[in-house]
């Protein structure tokens, strides 16, 4: 790892004064990526600004159907929250899912949706539950969020402060982990809320996290596992990698989709 | 007695290991250290056109930027292979030189050019960064085929066409009549993956140049310190063979990884002599992968032969061999005489016949690794026989139970000689534990629940104890293969054991002063191993192939014998009673018939106070030996594997893995079924999940855990590990060896499994779940 400066900011606005007086600046979040990219020497930033202790970052409330997660919340404390699973079952499982122990007591939802990895769960979670990401500047919409892989809609220096849904009616995740990193090699969020069903695919495209408007129309009329019988998925657009190649991951997609079709019904 | 031979003592060293106590090469820090950091190639083959230290040596705590023209002008000698191999045409091995820095071309991903050493280890990395070295790329051949095709980049000038050896062994025409006039040949296409060793210890060296005695150290992770001062000394000309001492202390896992003199130590000692410094190296994870030395990398084809009744007339195999940029120490015995042996399996095979093409590419060196040419013998054999049955129509078990030896000693065509085993009694104990039987309603219970059930099992056998000398000698070897041991009974009578074997994980501390408490019925406690230090220990050949048991501890029953035996001579002295009379039990010696005894403690003091000994006897009570094995040793077994395959995902379960050993005489059953579940799991690693992964440029695709799949806890079953031993009739104890066996014959099992379960025979290692739903569709198609 190459020398950095730390820094630990209470808050956001404080994170971001920090950031913008820095040189080469990072936000630090969990640092279940960065951390080991720095010490593969892939990643020198001049400063490290830590944001997990930023108070105004952290925390779920949830107020009937409306929910709202820090971005400091780590993924074991999203796991835990009963009132959130009470409303929303999907996105606790999801956070359950993610890593292991030590990844989930670090890692936050504000890193995963930042860092926006093509085979990280919860951008499918933000892009089926139409959530909005709240930043120190503004609000966006999931939809407009996730741009690409590793890719996001965040200028330079913007920082992700919460992220709001509405809790919708049914929902669930299916994951194929990659066998190797235990990301998803395939995952797929769907929900079915008021304004209809929404299925986000995450790991198996070729640029990030997507939706699948085939299913969403299918399911729109009748929200089972087998309505996505009849949706054939295309390879193109699809990863192929040394785990597996296109035609196996469209094949995941639809397995996937219905596993998490028959889980939210 | 609660301790000796057969007991389920718990491991001495595990005190240390389980508080953090251990003390591994990179815990220790000696005095006025620096650190070593290396550029390395980012090519899979090029030239080096130049290389810019100046930008490098102008950095803060920098002491020398080093390169390979120094090297080799310091008169470093190049890295050799230790074992001879001649081709069919008689002539000698192709072997490519090795320099430790490279000097004009680089030849895989991660070869050394540049050792920087500086104060501090981020200066060292720093300084690395900074040398510009510059390439001319060339042409790669990433694999075997690339290497082979026609125009393929040369690697090495003296391998033409990449071929570093074309060896056979077996009676051809008598092979091939056999097989033409068989009733059924079963053909197949064989890959064996490639695998990264993964110790959890990375590599690591620490180097002290002492002027003032003219004198060098080297603390490093290896199974074989003594082997490491030879070649450094004999070869490498870093230091003389005396006035170089070498230390493997606590050591986290080899698999055969760390038998090797790889670059880096070698480096690191010319550097200690260079800067007058202490020079500490280690890898990091990405290096481990880019370095280490990888094991397996076959291709394979193999046709067996079968009389109507579906007895095995003859066996023809084929193998090209990856052996990567260069030849490792011995990397070539592990493709013939670790490999082609074994291809008798368990079975009758009256003729066989292999020949193995040694094949140079653009990759890692590939060497031993876990099994070491034992688990590509067993895959081939077993998958063939599980093969074969399918395509006669013939219960596997059955067939495997009709070519069965049955009578020992067997003469394998191909060298081997088996000693003892009763395969049958695995095949039996095994399918009975895995209810073989029921396995249809098994299955039918999967169908309803949407799931593909399959079953397979292998029998492999393997051989260990490696090696009879002058036999090991004649087929090329350029060492000898004998174990040496000595133990010390103190004044006060606690034993110290010296012996060249090195533990890295198989708890020697333990079960070789079992073998002693069990001698002389002394307390485990009052008895200390030690190891890994060529000051301390006589010469040694150090820890792979299974050999510590049937080689190194037989060396220390030959010392335990001729200190019984001058123990006898003063007790009878001390007694006044004949020697005959005389017995050692439970820690005391007595004389029968009579109630004189003396306590052990009393017989140490007897000895080195010397004030009554027999006349003539010289006082002091040491005694060493040297075991030269007499032949190898066959573990075998049968395993079962019985997974649960989702046909819309592809992923396997393992629902069920029995294993029956053979592993003769145990010494300690909770130490080796340990064993056997790390082996299995590492088969199961290889059959399902592992492979380093190549592009055609020659990177590896695989050079992380988010690529390379090791095992995790749930991608393996709860094992049932049983037995059913015979005694090894060539050493002292019985014993067989059972380090390497559960990566031996497991892979075979779960493939053979999986097979069963997808009903398409069409599958290569790992079975990704992948590569098992584009099978179980192929299969459909070809249905439809």
């Amino acid at each position: 790892m190459h020398n950095t400066n730390y820094h630990k900011a209470s808050s956001a606005s404080e994170a971001a004064s920090l950031l913008s007086g820095a040189d080469d600046g990072a936000l630090l979040a969990g640092g279940q990526t960065l951390i080991p990219t720095m010490k593969q020497r892939l990643a020198a930033p001049s400063d490290l600004v830590d944001i997990s202790g930023a108070s105004d970052m952290r925390g779920i409330t949830v107020s009937g159907n409306s929910v709202t997660i820090g971005a400091m919340t780590t993924h074991a404390e999203v796991a835990a929250s009963k009132e959130l699973a009470a409303v929303c079952p999907g996105i606790t499982s999801l956070a359950g899912g993610i890593g292991d122990p030590a990844v989930r007591h670090r890692g936050t939802l504000g890193g995963s949706v930042a860092n926006n990895d093509p085979a990280a769960d919860y951008p499918a979670a933000m892009l089926a539950l139409g959530a909005t990401i709240k930043t120190d500047k503004r609000e966006i919409a999931a939809d407009d969020f996730f741009t690409g892989m590793f890719s996001t809609a965040l200028d330079e220096g913007e920082i992700i402060t919460s992220v709001s849904f509405t809790a919708p009616a049914s929902c669930a995740y299916a994951k194929f982990p990659n066998p190797a990193s235990r990301y998803a090699m395939c995952g797929v969020f769907v929900a079915k809320g008021d304004s209809g069903v929404r299925v986000a695919v995450t790991g198996a495209g070729d640029d990030g996290v997507f939706r699948q408007s085939d299913m969403e129309a299918a399911l729109a009329s009748n929200f089972s596992a087998g309505a996505l019988d009849g949706v054939s998925v295309s390879a193109d657009g699809m990863l192929s990698d040394i785990h597996g190649d296109a035609a196996y991951r469209a094949n995941l997609v639809k397995v996937m989709a219905k596993r998490a079709v028959a889980a939210a019904s | 007695m609660s301790e000796g031979i057969g007991a389920a003592v718990k491991r001495k060293e595990d005190k240390r290991f389980i508080t953090g106590a251990g003390r591994y090469t990179d815990d220790i820090r000696l005095e006025n250290q620096a650190y070593a950091a290396f550029v390395r190639s980012p090519h899979a083959h090029a030239k080096v056109t130049g290389i810019d230290k100046s930008a490098a040596e102008a950095m803060e705590g920098v002491l020398a930027v080093l390169d390979g023209k120094q090297l080799t002008g310091d008169g470093i000698g190049n890295i050799i292979c230790g074992w001879a191999i001649t081709s069919k045409d008689g002539s000698p091995m192709n072997m490519g030189a090795w320099s430790a820095l490279a000097t004009d071309k680089v030849r895989y991903v991660g070869d050394a050019v540049v050792a920087v050493i500086a104060e501090t280890k981020a200066q060292a990395l720093a300084a690395a960064e900074a040398v510009d070295v510059s390439y001319e790329e060339l042409p790669v051949a990433a694999n075997i085929g690339a290497a082979l095709a026609d125009g393929a980049p040369q690697i090495h000038d003296n391998a033409p066409g990449n071929v570093i050896y074309d060896w056979e062994i077996g009676e051809l025409q008598a092979t091939d009549d056999a097989i033409a006039g068989a009733a059924h040949v079963t053909e197949m296409d064989i890959t064996n993956n490639r695998l990264s060793p993964n110790a959890m210890e990375p590599r690591s060296a620490i180097t002290k140049y002492d002027a003032a005695e003219d004198h060098y150290t080297l603390y490093t992770t290896s199974q074989n310190p003594h082997v490491a001062r030879l070649v450094l000394s004999a070869f490498y000309q870093v230091a003389p063979e005396h006035k170089l001492r070498v230390i493997a202390p606590d050591v986290g896992g080899g698999f055969g990884s760390k038998i090797y003199i790889y670059p880096e130590e070698i480096v690191c000692l010319w550097a200690a002599l260079k800067t007058k410094r202490s020079i500490k190296w280690t890898a990091d994870r990405t290096e481990a992968f880019l370095t280490d030395a990888h094991g397996r990398d076959h291709v394979t084809n193999a046709k067996m032969g079968f009389d109507a009744d579906g007895n095995i007339v003859g066996f023809k195999v084929s193998t090209k061999a990856n052996f990567g940029a260069y030849m490792s120490l011995f990397s070539s015995a592990v493709p013939t005489y670790l490999y082609a042996t074994l291809l008798s399996g368990t079975y009758n095979i009256p003729n066989i016949y292999a020949e193995v093409l040694a094949v140079y590419s653009n990759t890692v060196p590939v060497d031993a690794y876990r099994g070491a040419g034992r688990p590509e013998a067993s895959y081939v054999v077993e998958r063939m026989m599980e093969t074969a049955a399918r395509e006669m129509g013939k219960d596997p078990a059955e067939l495997r139970r009709q070519n069965f030896v049955r009578e020992f000693p067997h003469q394998t065509p191909v060298i081997m000689n088996y000693d003892s085993g009763d395969f049958e009694g695995n095949l039996n104990q095994a399918m009975e534990a895995a209810d073989w039987a029921g396995f249809e309603g098994r299955k039918a219970q999967s169908a309803a629940n949407g799931k593909l059930r399959g079953i397979g099992m292998a029998c492999y056998i393997e051989a260990c104890g490696i090696a009879p000398s002058a036999a090991v000698g004649s087929l090329g070897a350029g060492v000898g293969l004998w174990e040496s041991a000595e133990v010390r009974v103190n004044p006060v009578g606690t034993i110290e054991i010296l012996t060249g074997s090195h533990s890295h994980g198989q708890g020697h501390e333990t079960t070789f002063a079992q073998v002693v408490a069990d001698r002389f019925g002394v307390p485990l406690d009052s008895i200390q191993i030690v190891h890994g230090d060529t000051d301390k220990v006589q010469f040694g050949m150090g820890t792979y192939g299974s050999r510590s048991g049937p080689v190194g501890m037989s060396a220390i029953v030959k010392a335990l014998d001729k200190v019984e035996a001058k123990v006898k001579k003063i007790g009878a002295h001390l007694l006044e009673e004949p020697e005959e009379n005389i017995v050692i039990e439970e820690g005391t010696v007595k004389a029968t018939g009579t109630n004189k005894a003396l306590g052990w403690h009393e017989i140490g003091l007897a000895a080195y106070t010397a004030h009554n000994l027999p006349p003539d006897m010289e006082p002091g009570l040491k005694e060493g030996a040297f075991y030269d094995p007499l032949n190898f040793t066959f573990p075998m077994g049968c395993f079962i594997c019985e997974v649960e395959v989702d046909p819309e995902t592809g992923k396997t379960e393992i629902l069920k893995f029995v294993a029956s050993d053979d592993f003769g005489v145990i010494i300690n059953p909770m130490i080796v079924e340990g064993q056997v579940h790390g082996g299995i799991a590492q088969g199961v690693g290889q059959a399902l999940l592992e492979e380093v992964v190549y592009d055609a440029d020659g990177q590896q695709l695989s050079a992380s855990y988010m690529d390379y799949t090791m095992p995790r806890a749930d991608d393996v079953p709860s094992y049932d590990v049983l037995h059913h031993n015979t005694k090894c009739t060539t050493n002292p104890l019985g014993m067989k060896g059972c380090g390497e066996a559960g990566a031996i014959g497991s892979p075979p099992a779960v493939i053979n499994a999986i097979t069963n379960a997808i009903g398409n025979n069409d599958i290569s290692m790992p079975a990704t779940p992948a590569k098992v739903w584009a099978a179980i569709n192929s299969a459909k198609m070809a249905a439809e």
